[in-house]
């Protein structure tokens, strides 16, 4: 086997199985990671999928572990694997720049939680990835430096937020990586990428340095190639966080052992409103359907259920995030960090600095959430719109008195052409319709691939489970998973490799 | 303001920020004190840095919740922490974590004496908010405009703040004086802040308003800010009231805005007007929980309540017989505590009293010491008020020591022998002097041999005199009736 048939072989390998290979000691975790960095010199100038990558760090991470696996010493959970972080983790003195001029050149003085438990899990960062501005959008198009590509076919986009975490794994660019939801933005591009995405009860992950869009709905989730290296990368960075006052102050769900425990007597719900909405494509919804009858076949009883607010859920989250995100995002202001466009005066300078350093949707959705919080709009837009999230929490609520988890698609599509949507903001907020319910009640949902439309594109198949139902959601999905033995292997992949190397 | 008090009702809320005296600020683990670089005591959290959050102090909140109840408070079961959002270079985030619809205490009452008689003063709310940064502008002008650039000092910025909103209740300078007095002192009382007007660790500001006698509606009201002290909040407030009298009285508008106190000029000017008022957008703030303290916690805290300024001022008047205006004195200016420490080393109620509303206030006043840091124990001042009972210091003399006690000489025992001030008693001595005096002045004696008493006022002077005002006078005017045999 030639060293470049090696790492062609080891860039695929799920991270279970590098943790297997790492144990028995046939490969060193500076093989690994190398192997992953070169593939990712090779492809990325076609994927986009990172905006920077940090091989010497990696490597000398890498070494480490490897010194210490050697020695005998305390390596972590993952040590070894590596992973991709979304940009809008702060990492101490490596710059962070939620893919925004904005905060282009900053440096952190301090790593979000979610980081430090990686780095205490041993898991090798190999850079950080690409995402839409702000985490704002469902392309990955509103990048400030350069959009993804779907690397299933490079016309089109990989999905967003989280575009560059979801194309890297499904690109072998990485097996793992951290991506963040808001509204979807783990489980559409996972859907769209053909891989696994998991968003975690509100709470479970620790938001401290993770730069907020919409506080009260994001959330951080593993990106994976399987569901148990997602459950096994969701247990490395769950759990609770003195520095974050929404965590949950419990141990979070042991989700690793009960993986392999079936679907047999479960009650998989099957979401009315969701199979039949118009927008819904027909081969998404037959892949989904064929899902779900494979999980009868595997001994769950499946229900229909409804979720009459649920339609409005698009809506309503369009009003709270910006809401949110336009008070969040007002410290960019040019006067500690970041971008600064100077002006005769401080507030010439903040607005000077504020118009330059944002994006057009950035802009926008600052500019609904500053109307939806106006003085006189406020009951009309904010209110209003918190009163249909609790009436979406009491349709879930009332749906799992019926059933232990939920199946939906996870996105009306598969991936739309690049520019498709940038000018019509309304078309590309419906793909968060299935995918914001569970932001909105803070209840966990995971994405799967669920085979291939037509033109041989990934479709994703939602599940969805009560708060901290987690060793549930993951078990079906393991089940789910193993069942349909989808191969996540885009095509015209090593092609792009063979061109670039 | 007595013509005002004849047409106008006077119409007075004020609102009181107390910055707390608790070791970490609201949201984040940076220590409080005060001084030193600037922007040392900051981090991610108080610096708004991306993906920071905040993490609620639970000592500001056991703080607020003692002063609610002192207050008479109701504590809210679940309180909200709401963002006030409005664009400023020295607040970090762009916005304030405070409290809005949902205070964490609510409807209290404040009864205050004042001069004109006691008066009941509804407390609106207190909720807690977190404090902003600083900034100094500079250039020639030290003010923002003809600033060549401004800098920002940071360690302030997330210091906890409690905001104590009052009804429209207040009818004079002089009971808005009584109020935010009464306020301090259970704020100090409860040991939660160092409540320094002076320094700006207690902030007041008045909403001032006029009506036409025996009306309803509120008239315009004007906010005034920047008064540094309980004088400078009386005089301010009596400034406003006039100015607006002399307004109404010429039929002219009081315009609504923000005006400051020069405490020089002794006047108000304008400093924005309501034109200016910003739409802050609260909503609640995600980031936090609701504060939901336990019902049995709450009661703990209730029972642990220190004595309050009221509680105190009627033990002292009724246990230790002092005057009501002097146990407002004693207790406005923080000297309770030391009171009962010299009562408890045996000094009489009434004498410990007199001397610390009188001299030690006065001293602390010339010296531009705060009374409740005066540097006296009960022990020393029981033991000065012993020395004048025994003779051996005379009142007068007692006032020399006192300085020098005070100036950490010694006791008072020690201060006046050190400063030669201790009362001659000496059989040997003053018999001298007094033999001297009657030689001296032979008239004098021999009216006193006649039987005309009064003339022995004469002698004692000079004795007195002779003897640097150090002479036991008492013993003096025994020797002398021995000597003339009378």
């Amino acid at each position: 086997m030639s060293a470049e048939e090696r790492d062609q072989d080891l860039v695929r390998l799920d991270a279970a199985a590098l943790l297997r290979l790492y144990d028995t000691g046939e490969v060193s975790t500076t093989d690994v990671v190398r192997a992953h960095l070169d593939r990712i010199h090779a492809t990325d100038e076609r994927i986009g999928a990172f905006v920077r990558t940090l091989d010497a760090p990696a490597l000398a991470h890498a070494a480490d572990v490897d010194r210490r696996r050697t020695a005998g010493e305390h390596v972590g959970v993952l040590a070894g694997v590596p992973l991709g972080l979304k940009d809008i983790l702060c990492t101490k003195g490596v710059e962070t720049t939620c893919a925004s001029r904005m905060l282009e050149g900053f440096r952190p003085p301090y790593d979000a939680t979610v980081v430090e438990r990686l780095r205490d899990a041993d898991a090798v960062v190999l850079g950080k990835t690409n995402m839409d501005e702000f985490a704002m959008g469902s392309s990955t198009e509103n990048s400030a430096f350069h959009p993804t590509r779907n690397p299933w076919d490079l016309a089109r986009v990989p999905g967003g937020s989280s575009g560059g975490s979801t194309a890297a794994v499904a690109s072998h660019q990485a097996p793992l990586a951290i991506g963040t939801d808001t509204g979807g933005s783990v489980r559409q591009p996972a859907a769209l990428c053909g891989v696994v995405g998991m968003k975690p009860t509100y709470g479970l992950v620790s938001r401290y340095g993770l730069i907020a869009f919409a506080s009260s709905l994001d959330q951080v989730g593993p990106i994976a190639r399987t569901v148990p290296d997602a459950a096994l990368l969701f247990s490395a960075v769950a759990g609770h966080d003195g520095n974050d006052a929404t965590s949950i102050p419990e141990d979070a769900p042991d989700v690793l052992p009960g993986l392999d425990g079936g679907v047999d007597g479960l009650r998989v719900g099957v979401i009315t409103e969701f199979m039949t909405g118009e927008g819904l494509e027909p081969d998404v919804r037959a892949r989904v359907s064929e899902g779900v009858e494979r999980l009868a076949a595997l001994g769950a009883e499946i229900v229909e259920v409804s979720l009459p607010h649920a339609s409005y859920g698009v809506s309503a989250y369009y009003l709270i995030a910006p809401s949110e995100a336009s008070s969040n995002l007002s410290r960019y202001d040019g006067v500690r960090y970041g971008l600064r466009v100077d002006g005769p005066t401080t507030e010439e300078m903040m607005a000077a600095t504020r118009g330059e350093g944002f994006g057009p949707e950035v802009k926008r959705r600052i500019m609904i959430g500053t109307y939806a919080l106006s003085a006189g709009y406020y009951d009309a837009y904010y209110l209003q719109a918190q009163k249909v999230r609790t009436l979406i929490l009491a349709d879930l609520a009332a749906a799992y008195e019926r059933c232990d988890v939920l199946v939906s698609p996870t996105a009306p599509t598969t991936a739309f052409a690049l520019g498709e949507k940038v000018d019509d903001p309304l078309a590309m907020y419906l793909n968060d319709i299935y995918t914001v319910p569970s932001n909105l009640a803070g209840t966990p949902a995971l994405s799967l691939p669920a085979g291939l439309d037509s033109a041989g594109l990934p479709v994703g198949l939602q599940l969805m489970a009560p708060a901290l139902h987690e060793s549930t959601l993951f078990r079906v999905a393991a089940a789910l998973e193993r069942d349909l033995a989808f191969d996540v292997a885009p095509p015209g992949l090593d092609d792009a490799m063979e061109v670039t190397s | 303001m007595t013509t005002t008090a004849t047409r106008y009702e006077v119409v007075i809320g004020l609102e009181v920020h107390v910055e707390l005296a608790t070791e970490t600020k609201m949201f984040c683990g940076c220590r409080t004190e005060f001084g030193g670089e600037p922007n040392i005591r900051t981090c991610p959290v108080c610096l708004g840095m991306p993906g920071s959050l905040p993490v609620p102090n639970g000592e500001a909140v056991t703080s607020a919740i003692r002063l609610g109840l002192a207050l008479g408070c109701a504590i809210t079961p679940r309180s909200q922490f709401h963002r006030k959002n409005y664009f400023y270079p020295d607040m970090p985030k762009n916005y304030q974590i405070s409290q809005y619809d949902v205070p964490i205490c609510e409807n209290g009452r404040l009864e205050v004496p004042t001069a004109e008689g006691a008066a009941e003063i509804g407390v609106t709310r207190v909720h807690m908010e977190e404090d902003t940064g600083k900034s100094m502008h500079v250039g020639e002008s030290g003010r923002i405009r003809g600033a060549s650039h401004s800098l920002v000092d940071f360690n302030r910025a997330g210091i906890p703040l409690l905001e104590v909103v009052s009804e429209p209740d207040v009818r004079s300078a002089e009971q808005a004086r009584a109020y935010l007095a009464e306020l301090r002192g259970i704020v100090l009382a409860l040991g939660i802040s160092d409540a320094k007007l002076e320094e700006g660790s207690m902030r007041c500001d008045a909403n001032v308003s006029l009506r036409p006698m025996g009306t309803e509606a509120y008239g315009t009201r004007v906010e005034v800010k920047n008064m540094n002290s309980l004088r400078s909040l009386y005089r301010a407030v009596g400034y406003e009231i006039d100015r607006q009298t002399v307004l109404l009285d010429a039929g002219e508008e009081v315009v609504q805005e923000t005006r400051h106190w020069d405490e020089a000029a002794g006047a108000t000017s304008t400093l924005r007007a309501k034109e200016e008022a910003f739409d802050y957008r609260y909503f609640p703030d995600p980031d936090l929980v609701p504060i939901a303290p336990d019902a049995a916690w709450i009661e703990e805290l209730r029972a642990g309540l220190p004595e309050l300024p009221a509680e105190i001022r009627a033990r002292l008047t009724s246990t230790y017989g002092l005057g009501a205006e002097q146990a407002v004195t004693l207790v406005d200016a923080g000297l309770g505590p030391l009171l009962d420490e010299a009562v408890g080393a045996g000094a009489p109620p009434s004498e410990a009293g007199k001397w610390l509303a009188n001299e030690v206030l006065a001293w602390c006043r010339d010296e531009g010491v705060e009374p409740a840091d005066v540097p006296l124990t009960g022990e020393q001042l029981s033991e000065l008020i012993d020395l004048v009972d025994h003779g051996a210091l005379s009142t007068k003399l007692a006032r020399e020591v006192l300085p020098g006690v005070l100036g950490g000489e010694g006791s008072p025992a020690e201060v006046a022998k050190a400063r030669g001030l201790e009362q001659v008693s000496d059989e040997g001595e003053l018999g001298q002097m007094v033999d001297d005096a009657i030689a001296a002045q032979p008239e004098a004696a021999a009216k006193i041999r006649a039987g005309n008493d009064k003339a022995i006022g004469a002698l004692v002077g000079a004795v007195m005199k002779a003897s640097r005002g150090q002479a036991n006078p008492q013993r003096v005017n025994e020797l002398l009736r021995e000597r003339l045999g009378i």
